[in-house]
C-alpha cells in the first residue's frame, strides 16, 4: 500500500530508487518491539558493569569493589552488579549485551543538559528541537510507527511531528463514556487538544481496566508496558523513564536497590510480552557517567563515560563490547572520569538498524544528523 | 484573550465567583503588591522547619539507642535490625507524609482565598526555580517549609535575599548534599582521612540552575572552588551520619549552622575572582556576586519571560527585563513590573498550557471552593502528573507545553473534572459563571457545548476541560 509519501517519492525519482526505501519498508513490517528505558540521572556505568580486571579498579573503587567480590564475571574484565540477577540470566541466555565507555557527544556535566542531547540525538544541547526516537517512527512502516511513553505527558525522545500516545496508571474514576463524547465535539476545532484527545481515546481503548493495575513499582511498570506492546494492534516503540541514578552519596545502597528495580522491570517485561520478547530488544542508557573516584560521602559526582545495555530475544547478547580506555594515571578523562571511547549515538543507531533491518547509515542520518562521520555499530542484533 | 481574561488567568490563578472582573488589569496586577501577606492564617498554621526537624531529630536519636541496645544485646555480631527499629522508621515516614500533606494543603488553601493571585503564582514560579523533591525522608516534611520560609518572605524582595536564604534553608542543604560535604584540609577532613570528603552537588546546582545558567561560561575547576567555599554550610541536628555527628549539637534541629571545623581553609578562586579565607562569608560573597552577575540576570529574564509569554521566550523582553534586573540590584517588584508593562505578556493568544497544579487550583477557585482537603489535594496532584515539591530532579518541573500536553494528561483531566462536578454546588451555573471567568474571551464552540450539556454538572465538567479552562 502506497502513502501519499510513498507516492511522491515514486513518480520524483523513479522505480528503482523508489524499491530500496519499500524494501526496507518491508523489511521494517514485523513484529519487531523496541523499548527505551531511560536512566534520568547519571547512572554509575562503574558500578553496574565494573571492570574488576582493571588492575586500577579496585585502588580507584574503594569499599565500591567489595560489591562485586562474588559478582558474577560477564568475562575476563568485567562483572555484574549482583542485584541485576534477571539480567545476568538473559546475559547467560546470549541475550543481553552491554556496551562500556560510552558517551554522547556531550561532554560537560549537566544531567539537563546531558539529557537533552541523549533524546534529540543533537550534537549539542538544545540544537535540535525533536526526539531521535520520534525520528526513528519515520523510517518504519506507516502500520508500525506507532509509539507510547509509559508517563503521563511525553518525554523528549519521543517528542516531535509523529504522533506519539501516553500512558501511565490512574487511581482516578474513569469519566462517563457520554462526557468523553462531548469533549471531543468541545475540542473538534481545536488542533492540539483534538490531536491529544484521540490519541487518549484510541490508548483508553486498548488498555481496558488498565487502571485497577498498580503501576507505583518498576515491576509494574514493566508489566503494563508490556501489555501496551504485546497485542498485535499495540504500540512497537515505547520509552520509560526511570530517575534515582544521581548518587551523590551513600551510593552502594541505592544503587544495588535502583538495580534491583530495574532487573525487576526488565522481568516483568519479558513475560508480559511472552513469545513476542523473541522480536524485542531494550535499550537501557543514561545522560553520562559517574567520577571514577568516590567522592567525601560514600558517592560519586558527574562524570562522562558511562555503560549502556540491549536487552531481549532479538540481541546478539551474551558479550560486553568496549575499547577499554582503563582506569590507570592518565587514562582518565579531565584526571576524574571514564574515558569515553565508543559513541553512544552510533551504538543506538547501530542497535536499531539492525533490529528494524535499515540500513546503518540510513539510521545514523535520521537519528543524529549531527553526528558527521559517525559510524553505526554493526552486528547488534 | 481579553486583557482582563489574561490579568486573571495567565498572571493570576483564575477568579472566583465572588469575585469581580478587575476594570483595570494592570492596576489590579500592581496593586497586590502592598496587599500581599507572606503568612497568612493557612501557611502560619503549616508545619514549620523547626517542627519537622525537631522530629527527625527525636528519630534519629531513637534509632542510633535501639542500635545501641541491639549490639549490648549481641556483642560481637553485626546487630540484627529489630521490630522496634522498624516501627520507629514506619512512625518517622508516616509523619513526614502527614507533615507533606499538611503543607499542601496549607497552600492550596492560600491559593483559594488569596487576593493576591499574581504574587501567589510568582511563589510557585520561585520554589520550582529552587526546587527541592520530597523524595528522602529528610525531605518529605521538610520541602514545603523552604517556599514557606525561603520564598514567601522575599517574593517581593532582592533576589539575593532570596538566594542566601534558600542556599541556608535545611531542605536545600541536606536535599543537595551540601550538609554533609567536608574540606579535605579542614579539622574534621585531616582527623577523619578518606572517611569524609568534598560533595560538589549543590556548589554545581546554584550556578547551573539557581544563578548563573547552564553553559555560562564556568568551568569544572569553578564548581570544585566553589565547592570548597561552601564546606562548613550545614544543618543542625538532623543530617544522617556523619553530617550529624560532625555538625556537634549546637542550635536547634534544622538550624543554618557554619562550622568552622568542617570548611576548607585557605583563599578560593571562582570565575577569575580571588575570594579570601573566612569562614561563612566566603561562600556569601560568591553568591552575592553571582546574584548580580549579567548572565544570572539573562537566565531569570528568560525563566520569567517563558513563564509569562510563551515557551519561546520573546527577546526583547528577556533584553528589557535583564536590564530591570540589573539596573535595580535585583529588586524583584521591579522586575515584575517590567514583565507587566511588557507587550509581549498580553499577546491575545493563549501563551501557556496551564500546568496541572494551575489546573486544579483554577478548577477549585472558579467552583467557590473555601477549603480543602489537604490529602484529597496531595492525591489529585499525584494523579495529574505534578506532585507538589517532587519533581525528582533540582531543576524542577519543566515550564513548556509539551511537558504538561499529553494525551493522558488531558485524559485524567477529564475524569477528575468529572469528579470536581459531582461534588460541586448545584446552584453554580456554568453558562453564567463561564464569562465571569473568561471575561470578553469564550469561544462559541465552547459557549455552544455547555448551552447543549444535558446536565448542570455535565456543563460544569465540560467548562473545566474546555479550551480556554486548559491554557493561559
Amino acid at each position: 500500500m502506497l502513502d501519499r509519501r510513498s507516492f511522491i517519492g515514486t513518480s520524483a525519482l523513479g522505480l528503482a530508487a523508489a524499491l530500496a526505501p519499500r524494501m526496507a519498508f518491508a523489511k521494517a513490517a514485523t513484529d519487531r518491539r523496541f523499548i527505551f528505558i531511560i536512566q534520568r540521572g547519571a547512572a554509575d556505568g562503574l558500578h553496574i558493569v565494573a571492570p574488576v580486571g582493571d588492575p586500577a579498579f579496585a585502588g580507584a573503587r574503594g569499599a565500591f569493589a567489595q560489591d562485586f567480590a562474588t559478582a558474577p564475571k560477564l568475562d575476563a574484565t568485567f562483572a555484574l552488579h549482583p542485584a541485576l540477577v534477571g539480567v545476568n540470566a538473559l546475559y547467560g541466555q546470549k541475550q543481553a549485551l552491554f556496551a562500556h565507555a560510552v558517551a554522547s557527544p556531550y561532554r560537560d556535566r549537566s544531567h539537563f543538559d546531558g539529557q537533552n542531547v541523549l533524546e534529540t540525538g543533537g550534537a549539542s544541547a538544545y540544537q535540535l528541537r525533536d526526539g531521535w526516537l520520534n525520528r526513528m517512527l519515520g523510517l518504519l512502516s506507516p502500520g508500525e510507527a506507532k509509539a507510547i511513553a509509559i508517563a503521563t505527558a511525553v518525554p523528549m525522545a519521543l517528542r516531535g511531528p509523529h504522533e506519539v500516545a501516553s500512558y501511565a496508571p490512574s487511581a482516578l474514576p474513569q469519566a462517563s463514556d457520554d462526557l468523553l463524547q462531548r469533549v471531543s465535539m468541545l475540542y473538534a476545532g481545536d488542533s492540539q487538544l483534538h490531536g491529544l484527545w484521540s490519541e487518549a481515546l484510541a490508548t483508553r481503548n486498548l488498555t481496558g481496566d488498565l487502571a485497577a493495575d498498580n503501576g507505583k513499582t518498576a515491576a509494574a511498570t514493566g508489566a503494563l508496558a508490556a501489555k501496551l506492546l504485546a497485542p498485535a494492534d499495540g504500540a512497537r516503540i515505547a520509552m520509560i523513564e526511570t530517575g534515582g541514578w544521581d548518587t551523590h552519596a551513600d551510593q552502594r545502597g541505592r544503587l544495588a536497590a535502583q538495580l534491583k528495580g530495574l532487573d525487576a522491570m526488565i522481568g516483568a517485561l519479558q513475560t508480559g510480552l511472552g513469545p513476542v520478547w523473541a522480536d524485542t530488544m531494550v535499550l537501557v542508557a543514561t545522560e553520562f557517567g559517574r567520577t571514577v573516584a568516590v567522592n567525601g560521602t560514600g558517592g560519586t559526582d558527574h562524570g562522562t563515560g558511562a555503560c549502556a545495555m540491549l536487552l531481549g530475544g532479538a540481541v546478539k547478547g551474551g558479550r560486553v563490547i568496549a575499547d577499554w580506555p582503563g582506569l590507570g594515571q592518565g587514562a582518565l578523562y579531565e584526571n576524574r572520569d571514564l574515558r569515553a571511547t565508543m559513541a553512544l549515538d552510533g551504538f543506538i543507531a547501530g542497535a536499531t538498524a539492525a533490529h528494524f533491518g535499515l540500513s546503518g547509515g540510513r539510521a545514523m542520518a535520521a537519528l543524529f544528523p549531527g553526528a558527521r562521520g559517525g559510524k553505526p555499530v554493526t552486528g547488534l542484533a | 484573550m481579553s486583557a482582563a481574561s489574561i490579568a486573571l488567568n495567565r498572571f493570576g490563578l483564575g477568579n472566583r465567583p465572588d469575585q469581580p472582573v478587575p476594570a483595570d488589569p494592570k492596576a489590579w496586577l500592581t496593586g497586590q503588591f502592598a496587599k500581599y501577606d507572606p503568612k497568612p492564617d493557612a501557611i502560619l498554621a503549616a508545619p514549620t522547619s523547626a517542627g519537622v526537624s525537631a522530629e527527625l531529630a527525636a528519630y534519629f536519636r531513637d534509632q542510633r539507642a535501639l542500635r545501641e541496645q541491639a549490639k549490648a544485646a549481641s556483642p560481637g555480631a553485626i546487630p540484627p535490625r529489630t521490630d522496634a527499629m522498624r516501627a520507629a522508621a514506619q512512625f518517622a515516614r508516616r509523619a513526614g507524609r502527614q507533615d507533606y500533606a499538611g503543607a499542601i494543603g496549607a497552600r492550596a488553601q492560600t491559593a483559594l482565598v488569596t487576593d493576591t493571585p499574581f504574587v501567589e503564582r510568582l511563589v510557585y514560579f520561585w520554589a520550582n526555580h529552587f526546587a527541592v523533591s520530597a523524595d528522602k525522608l529528610e525531605l518529605t516534611g521538610l520541602a514545603g517549609t523552604l517556599e514557606f520560609e525561603a520564598i514567601r518572605p522575599h517574593v517581593l524582595g532582592k533576589f539575593g535575599d532570596m538566594l542566601g536564604a534558600v542556599e541556608r534553608h535545611p531542605a536545600m542543604l541536606l536535599y543537595l548534599d551540601q550538609a554533609v560535604s567536608v574540606g579535605p584540609d579542614s579539622v574534621i577532613g585531616q582527623k577523619r582521612g578518606g572517611k569524609v570528603g568534598l560533595n560538589e552537588n549543590l556548589a554545581r546546582e546554584i550556578l547551573e540552575l539557581h544563578t548563573l545558567g547552564v553553559r555560562s561560561g564556568y568551568t569544572q575547576a569553578d564548581v570544585t572552588e566553589f565547592a570548597r567555599a561552601m564546606t562548613g554550610w550545614t544543618v543542625s541536628g538532623i543530617g544522617r551520619a556523619p553530617g550529624a555527628k560532625l555538625a556537634g549539637t549546637d542550635g536547634l534541629p534544622g538550624d543554618f549552622l557554619f562550622v568552622d571545623a568542617m570548611h576548607q581553609p585557605g583563599d578560593r578562586t571562582i570565575l577569575g575572582k580571588v575570594y579570601p579565607a573566612g569562614g561563612v562569608a566566603q561562600a556569601q560573597a560568591v553568591l552575592d556576586d553571582v546574584a548580580m552577575n549579567p548572565a544570572t540576570a539573562t537566565h531569570l529574564a528568560t525563566k520569567l519571560a517563558r513563564h509569562f509569554a510563551g515557551d519561546s521566550p520573546p527577546p526583547a523582553m528577556v533584553s528589557r527585563l535583564q536590564a530591570a534586573y540589573l539596573q535595580s540590584h535585583g529588586d524583584l517588584p521591579t522586575v515584575y513590573r517590567a514583565i507587566i508593562d511588557s507587550p509581549e505578556a498580553w499577546v491575545e493568544t493563549p501563551a501557556k498550557f496551564r500546568t496541572p497544579w494551575e489546573w486544579s487550583i483554577g478548577a477549585m477557585r472558579a467552583l467557590g471552593q473555601k477549603t480543602v482537603d489537604a490529602q484529597a489535594v496531595t492525591g489529585l496532584m499525584t494523579q495529574l502528573g505534578q506532585p507538589v515539591w517532587k519533581p525528582g530532579q533540582p531543576v524542577g518541573y519543566d515550564d513548556i507545553a509539551a511537558s504538561w500536553a499529553g494525551s493522558d494528561a488531558v485524559m485524567r483531566r477529564v475524569e477528575a473534572a468529572e469528579r470536581f462536578a459531582q461534588r460541586a454546588p448545584t446552584t453554580i451555573d456554568a453558562r453564567s459563571l463561564a464569562p465571569k471567568l473568561f471575561p470578553g474571551a469564550l469561544s462559541p464552540a465552547t459557549t455552544q457545548a455547555l448551552a447543549r450539556a444535558e446536565s448542570q454538572g455535565q456543563a460544569l465538567a465540560l467548562l473545566l476541560v474546555a479550551p480556554e479552562f486548559q491554557r493561559r
